[in-house]
């Protein structure tokens, strides 16, 4: 079992949430978050006093996912969150040791 | 000729006449009148005008309200950080309470009744003597009520106006008692020497020195403006300027301010000819000349300067435009009213971008930037473009128009301009320091580091602007 964390574009988001659902995906987290990478900022001037505005805002979508499935996510993601320039985001994949439902308390493994 | 100078009375009275339900049907037209008739015409004209110039003064006296809230107050607020939305709107909010009721009991005394060239009496404490018969000194045709509670909206945004340069960093108690203060000895003082009877500054009743102020540029942006500076300086930059970026946090809230200020712009300028006639469309139409050539003038030196126009800038323009027109709306052509926008539309760019930058002083909002600049050269071009063609304001004692501005020839009134313009740097200046120092000793005027860390929204008032978690 592990936990897929993809920082992407936010106007990716639903993309990749179809991809996902076409590889029998369903449950996933979003979260807005703000960052960079390679990635440059803008500038912002309000009244003639310069900002650099270098935390981006981007996406991160949490899934975690049966080991069997890791690739085809990974790939479902990267495919339908890729544009090609700087700026498309990061995929980190993590292991997950333990899972409880908790509605019913029970622990599943994959 | 005089039949038909009555006959045309009648033919306009008579319908107002019925309005008021007060029967002329037996009246008959075409018979000559008897003396005690003309009276009664003359008596409806009056009345007429009256009701007139009435409602165009208490609509003006609404939208100058209107400018401080929530005009001022979205503007400013839409400036500010987030964790100090609050404070800012309700500081605007209060001064509309408080200042109203020190109007009442002495503000309107020291301004209108008559003293001293350097400020009014006790005439009219409590507004004894204030009802609804005009007061011909300073409005022949309106209720002294219309045109005292037209002036209490000026002193109301005055002060408001101040609060861009004490933003995110001045306590609540600090402000209120400053501003109290500040409304009395300083307020006071410039609006009855340049519109008081008798005051030293007054064009039109009675002044050594006649300064051209149609509707404020030295007694409300001048006066807010320089003060504003005094507290920037006294104050101390907030926490973290100018190393820490502190962006705006909504120009859409700037934005519908300063679309109300624009609008209620009108009210001030225009109203201020306290009267429904051809002057107040004059100003009314040089001040919507002015705002939009400053507009443009802002933009295009910063499009040129920073290489893109942004809206901040346009609102900004807009309101630094309003401004410098301001003590020129009355007396100016559209055109003039243009260049006076324009100059202040870039003058008040190089002094928020430029000056503010190199000196270093911590005006948050820019109220010297525009108000105070804005305002000086709206007060000085006031004296080069006023012209007698729109408001012959100075006679002869054959009653012949004299020439008003440079432009008409009159030289001198640049002169009259400046002493206007340095006696309202000075009080302002002087009268600044000395309040800012005794509300120090008193209630104090900074808040402290961590409040102003945690935000005076929360620390001071107990709330948050917006709670948008669900």
């Amino acid at each position: 079992m592990k936990l897929i964390k993809a920082i992407v574009r936010p106007n990716k988001v639903d993309d990749v949430k179809d991809a996902l659902g076409r590889v029998s995906l369903s449950g996933m987290t979003v979260t807005e978050v703000r960052g960079h990478g390679k990635q440059k900022g803008h500038t912002a001037i309000y009244r003639g006093k310069e900002y650099d505005v270098s935390l981006l805002p981007k996406m991160e979508i949490e899934v975690v996912v049966p080991d069997n499935l890791v690739d085809d996510a990974v790939a479902a993601i990267i495919k339908a969150a890729r544009t090609g320039e700087i700026g498309d985001g990061r995929v980190f994949v993590i292991p997950v040791e333990q899972s409880y439902r908790i509605r019913t308390g029970e622990r599943s493994d994959t | 000729m005089r039949a038909a100078i009555v006959l045309a009375l009648v033919c306009v009275v008579l319908p107002i006449g019925a309005l008021h339900a007060q029967s002329t049907a037996g009246a008959p037209v075409a018979a000559p009148p008897a003396q005690t008739d003309l009276a009664k015409l003359d008596q409806r004209l009056t009345a007429a005008q009256s009701s007139a110039d009435n409602a165009w003064m208490l609509v003006s006296a609404a939208l100058v309200l209107m400018m401080t809230g929530p005009g001022l107050a979205l503007f400013y607020g839409g400036l500010v950080r987030q964790k100090n939305t609050l404070a800012i709107m309700i500081q605007s909010f209060a001064l509309m309470a408080l200042i109203t009721v020190l109007w009442a009991f002495v503000g309107y005394s020291l301004c209108f009744s008559e003293g001293t060239p350097i400020i009014g009496g006790f005439g009219h404490v409590l507004l004894r003597g204030v009802g609804v018969d005009p007061n011909a000194d300073y409005a022949a045709t309106i209720p002294q009520l219309t045109f005292m509670v037209y002036q209490l909206m000026f002193a109301i945004i005055t002060p408001a106006l101040i609060t861009g340069a004490t933003a995110e960093r001045m306590k609540f108690s600090g402000t209120v008692v400053f501003m109290a203060l500040w409304s009395l000895f300083v307020y006071a003082p410039l609006a009855h020497m340049v519109w008081g009877k008798g005051g030293m500054l007054n064009a039109t009743l009675g002044g050594r020195f006649p300064t051209l102020d149609f509707a404020g540029g030295t007694v409300v942006h001048i006066s807010s403006g320089v003060s504003a500076l005094v507290c920037a300086l006294y104050l101390g930059k907030r926490t973290g300027y100018p190393k820490e970026p502190m962006p705006p946090h909504s120009l859409v809230l700037s934005f519908i301010g300063a679309c109300l200020l624009w609008v209620g712009w009108f009210g001030f300028n225009a109203g201020s000819a306290l009267a429904s006639n051809g002057l107040a469309t004059s100003a009314f139409v040089a001040t919507h000349f002015g705002a939009a050539s400053a507009t443009i003038g802002w933009l295009a030196a910063e499009w040129l300067m920073r290489g893109r126009p942004s809206a901040l800038g346009a609102i900004s323009g807009a309101v630094a435009g309003l401004v410098a027109i301001t003590p020129a709306s009355g007396f100016v052509a559209p055109v003039p009213a243009m260049i006076i926008g324009l100059a202040a539309g870039i003058g008040c760019f190089v002094m928020v971008t430029i000056a503010k930058a190199r000196f270093g002083y911590d005006d948050a909002l820019d109220a010297f930037g525009v108000h105070g600049a804005g305002g000086t050269i709206g007060a000085l071009l006031t004296g080069v473009f006023a012209t007698q063609s729109v408001n012959p304001i100075f006679h002869d004692s054959q009653g012949r128009s004299l020439p008003v501005g440079w432009v008409d020839g009159n030289a001198s009134q640049i002169g009259y301009q400046l002493v206007g313009i340095a006696t309202a740097w000075i009080v302002a200046l002087v009268g600044s320091i000395v309040l800012l120092k005794v509300t120090d000793l008193v209630v104090g005027v900074r808040a402290s580091a961590d409040q102003e860390l945690e935000g005076l929204d929360l620390t001071e008032h107990g709330e948050e602007a917006y709670n948008l978690e669900m």
